[in-house]
């Protein structure tokens, strides 16, 4: 029973003692992680090097300036290059990456057992490797050049749209499905005219976010030899033409605003 | 009543689906310029099938090697490539959140004056539009080879990240929630602390674990120029064509991610 | 004419949804089905046509045992069952048309339907069903920019379009005012009227359905525990269906609907087809 006297000194505090504990707890864990983290980071770290950086960084600046805009017509080709890149990487992961979102939407996989762990299994293959590594890998099997570029856009593409697509199926309406299933459809039907319509705007979504972070990947790849603006770069940093590597800068970052406004444009009209 | 018979094939009203471009015109100029420009970019794409030819030999041991994956050999290199790979992830995950907290807060419109929303979103953009490769190419260049340039660029691009997605949380907050305290007569800070806090603290939570999982992704990718961890390790493999070792990292970078993923779903839950 | 007989479903959360449930329908009738939330009325109108699978019992339309059937089968014995759907259950993102089209799915092959190459007499049957209900304008709109009322128009087009020998009606004015609900209910009873059409409507508004239906089925936790005319619900029955409360308002709230809102609902097979009315409704 609560007397008077207790009533007059009732005391509120947020969390019990124990919890509070717990939450102090893990921020400490958290301080310690880091601490541990940063000095086996810096382990092999020349310091040297790092409080030389300003004067690094003020001689590369220097060097930069001002920048060789004659070299603007070498890249145009390389420009045209990297948008193919992006583009028909893109197109080519859309060709795998339905086919394996309907294999991993629960509402639509053939068996929930044997097929959706594959789907998922090729999903994380996919998104855990950059395109960049598997540019690297594909350069090495096929060889140099913007094929190869493709290819890589396009497997790590798979994975990205496959993830973001079957989320996208598994949150339909399944009245609409049940609706024209009960007319007597047959499963294709039922997808064309229940599944496919629901999830377009966010199929078309998808396909323009992710062609908008492949132009930007797509700029890069060439610096392990797999066509592109990144060819172009590669071999300026390889001469030290700073002056050079300032345009090839410019040109990526008005790409990217480019195609990021272009990708916003079209999201827009969609919705 | 069944629907044929019933009138002389003449009286049927036809229907065709009603095109998604309206103007005839536009839409056979985006068709034609679509077309125009598949056949012209497929035409560009050169490929040396010969190239590709002796390739597919590669090709196979690559896949021998992902069967067979060699993961002692190297065990070493791999060990300290991994090493670098997870300490520089973590640290530039904390550093670059609790740098992007105050940016992200800066750059939300509903509660930062315009001069600091200006400059926030300024920082935002810098950060957003330049690839971790080409920022670590940079930072190499600044501050040597190793990991230490590696964590700059992942916090530097974790601050892109991670301040946009915050401030748009913020202008996306309940501001019932916000004006009933605001109400209250408290300050600013207490404003934050009261309203906004609670509101997208959750969410802050996931997208610093989402990005800790980024991060631990793009350390594989930036020791190709330089900055140290795994992508360093792998690179030296497929360069000496060890395609099992290669196979071996990897495995265990794939692994790795899905580790990270069902962890931080599984904190996601616990926080909720 | 349809036929259940000792139907059960008991879901896989081990909840017994129906329980032993045998009823007949006979061609033309229209029957409502009421009962409370949960008494599973959802659930037995799906069992009809499979769209849930019944744990035991059979279901017969005229000597077929839809309940016995392959794949196939039931797709061919759901082209004859046309279903109404509470919230409307149209693809939204498709035009009024497609929407009334889809009725027809079960009778073309895949990729006439994808081209959307129906049979030149199912798209006429299309228009006048279209007509029928009133929406002649609507055509190619798109189903998410009708009004509710409207919505549930296309729904009633679609199942029509299959020519069905049923109709299986699921609370088709839950989400409609009740002004609306009344066009609808009575639009469903005239069409049903006019082809001779059995029907089983799940309504939970007790008025509505004694209003307009001349048959009516009380389920009550997965049981039959009434089956007789609109005027045998007395207070006593809808007790034993929903519960203990007092019943006196809404017995006497139908009556007084009834004679406002249309002289003749006691015979709701000889109400003249009031076309001006409808079409001025959309």
């Amino acid at each position: 029973m609560m007397t008077m006297t207790d009533l007059a000194h009732r005391t509120w505090r947020r969390r019990s003692t124990r919890k509070e504990l717990a939450l102090w707890l893990g921020w400490l864990l958290l301080v310690a992680l880091f601490v541990f983290c940063w000095q086996v980071m810096t382990e092999s770290t020349i310091w040297a090097f790092v409080t030389d950086a300003p004067r690094q960084a003020a001689d590369i600046g220097s060097r930069m300036f001002p920048p060789r805009w004659e070299y603007i017509p070498a890249l145009l080709e390389p420009l045209w290059d990297t948008l193919n890149i992006a583009t028909l990487g893109t197109l080519l992961a859309l060709f795998m990456a339905v086919p394996v979102a309907f294999m991993a939407a629960r509402n639509t996989t053939p068996s929930t057992r044997f097929v959706r762990p594959v789907a998922l299994l090729i999903i994380v293959a996919s998104r855990s490797i950059n395109s960049l590594i598997w540019a690297l890998l594909l350069v090495a099997v096929i060889g140099p050049g913007v094929m190869a570029g493709i290819v890589a856009i396009a497997l790590r593409s798979i994975g990205f749209v496959a993830k973001l697509l079957y989320e996208a199926i598994e949150e339909i309406d399944e009245a609409q499905v049940e609706a024209v299933a009960a007319t007597g459809a047959s499963k294709a039907q039922v997808m064309d005219y229940a599944v496919v319509p629901q999830i377009l705007p966010a199929f078309a979504g998808i396909t323009v976010f992710r062609w908008d972070i492949n132009i930007r990947e797509s700029t890069v790849l060439g610096l392990v030899g797999a066509g592109g603006l990144g060819l172009r770069l590669q071999e300026s940093l390889n001469v030290l033409a700073w002056p050079q590597v300032t345009v090839i800068f410019i040109l990526i970052l008005i790409t990217v605003l480019v195609s990021e406004w272009v990708s916003a444009k079209v999201r827009h009209a969609i919705i | 009543m069944t629907d044929a018979g019933m009138t002389g094939a003449t009286d049927y009203r036809g229907w065709t689906r009603p095109p998604f471009i309206k103007r005839p015109w536009l839409r056979w100029a985006l068709y034609g310029g679509g077309l125009l420009y598949l056949v012209l970019a497929v035409a560009s794409v050169e490929v040396n099938w010969v190239r590709v030819w002796e390739g597919l030999e590669r090709g196979q041991r690559f896949i021998e090697g992902f069967l067979v994956p060699d993961f002692t050999s190297r065990w070493e290199d791999i060990l300290q490539g991994m090493e670098e790979s997870l300490t520089m992830s973590v640290t530039a995950t904390v550093v670059g959140v609790l740098i992007s907290i105050p940016i992200g807060i800066g750059a939300a419109r509903n509660i930062a004056p315009l001069p600091i929303y200006a400059v926030c979103r300024a920082i935002v953009a810098l950060s957003r539009s330049f690839q971790e490769i080409i920022v670590a190419i940079l930072f190499v260049a600044m501050f040597g080879f190793g990991p230490f340039a590696g964590f700059l660029t992942l916090s530097f691009a974790t601050i892109g990240f991670l301040a946009k997605l915050l401030a748009e949380d913020i202008e996306d907050i309940d501001e019932a929630q916000a004006e009933a305290v605001r109400a209250t007569g408290a300050g600013w800070w207490q404003i934050v602390n009261y309203a906004i806090q609670p509101q997208v603290m959750p969410r802050l939570i996931g997208l610093s674990l989402y990005r800790l999982d980024i991060n631990f992704r793009e350390s594989a990718v930036i020791g190709i120029v330089g900055a140290g961890g795994i992508g360093a390790t792998l690179n030296t493999a497929m360069d000496r064509y060890e395609y099992d070792s290669a196979a071996a990292i990897l495995i265990l970078i794939i692994l790795i991610v899905m580790a990270a993923e069902y962890l931080s779903g599984y904190v996601r839950k616990w926080v909720q | 004419m349809l036929r259940l007989k000792d139907l059960s479903k008991v879901y896989a959360t081990g909840d017994r949804a129906l329980t032993d449930v045998s009823l007949t329908v006979e061609p033309g009738q229209v029957v409502g089905l009421i009962g409370p939330s949960g008494a599973g009325k959802s659930t037995l109108i799906r069992c009809i046509n499979r769209l849930v699978e019944p744990t035991s019992g059979q279901v017969y339309l005229g000597d077929m045992d839809i309940t016995g059937l392959s794949r196939g089968g039931l797709r061919r014995a759901r082209r004859r069952i046309g279903m109404i759907f509470q919230e409307y259950a149209l693809v939204e993102r498709l035009t009024v048309m497609e929407n009334v089209l889809s009725g027809r799915l079960g009778y073309v092959g895949f990729w006439r339907s994808f081209f959307r190459k129906f049979p030149p007499a199912s798209i006429e049957n299309a228009y006048r069903l279209l007509d029928r209900v009133g929406l002649s304008d609507h055509v190619n709109k798109r189903a998410d920019a009708l009004s509710g009322g409207q919505r549930q128009r296309v729904g009633i087009a679609r199942a029509l379009e299959q020519d069905p020998d049923l109709l299986l009606i699921d609370e088709p004015t839950a989400s409609l005012d009740p002004k609306t609900s009344r066009q609808i209910m009575r639009l469903i009873v005239e069409i049903c009227d006019e082809r001779g059409l059995p029907a089983i409507i799940n309504i939970h508004d007790v008025a509505l359905a004694q209003q307009f239906v001349r048959r009516v089925i009380g389920l009550q936790s997965g049981r039959v525990v009434f089956d007789g005319s609109p005027d045998e619900l007395t207070a006593d029955v809808l007790t034993q269906i929903y519960g203990e409360e007092d019943w006196s308002a809404t017995i006497r709230k139908a009556d007084e609907d009834g004679e406002d809102i249309d002289e003749d609902a006691d015979h709701p097979g000889t109400v003249p087809v009031d076309r001006e009315r409808l079409a001025g409704l959309t």
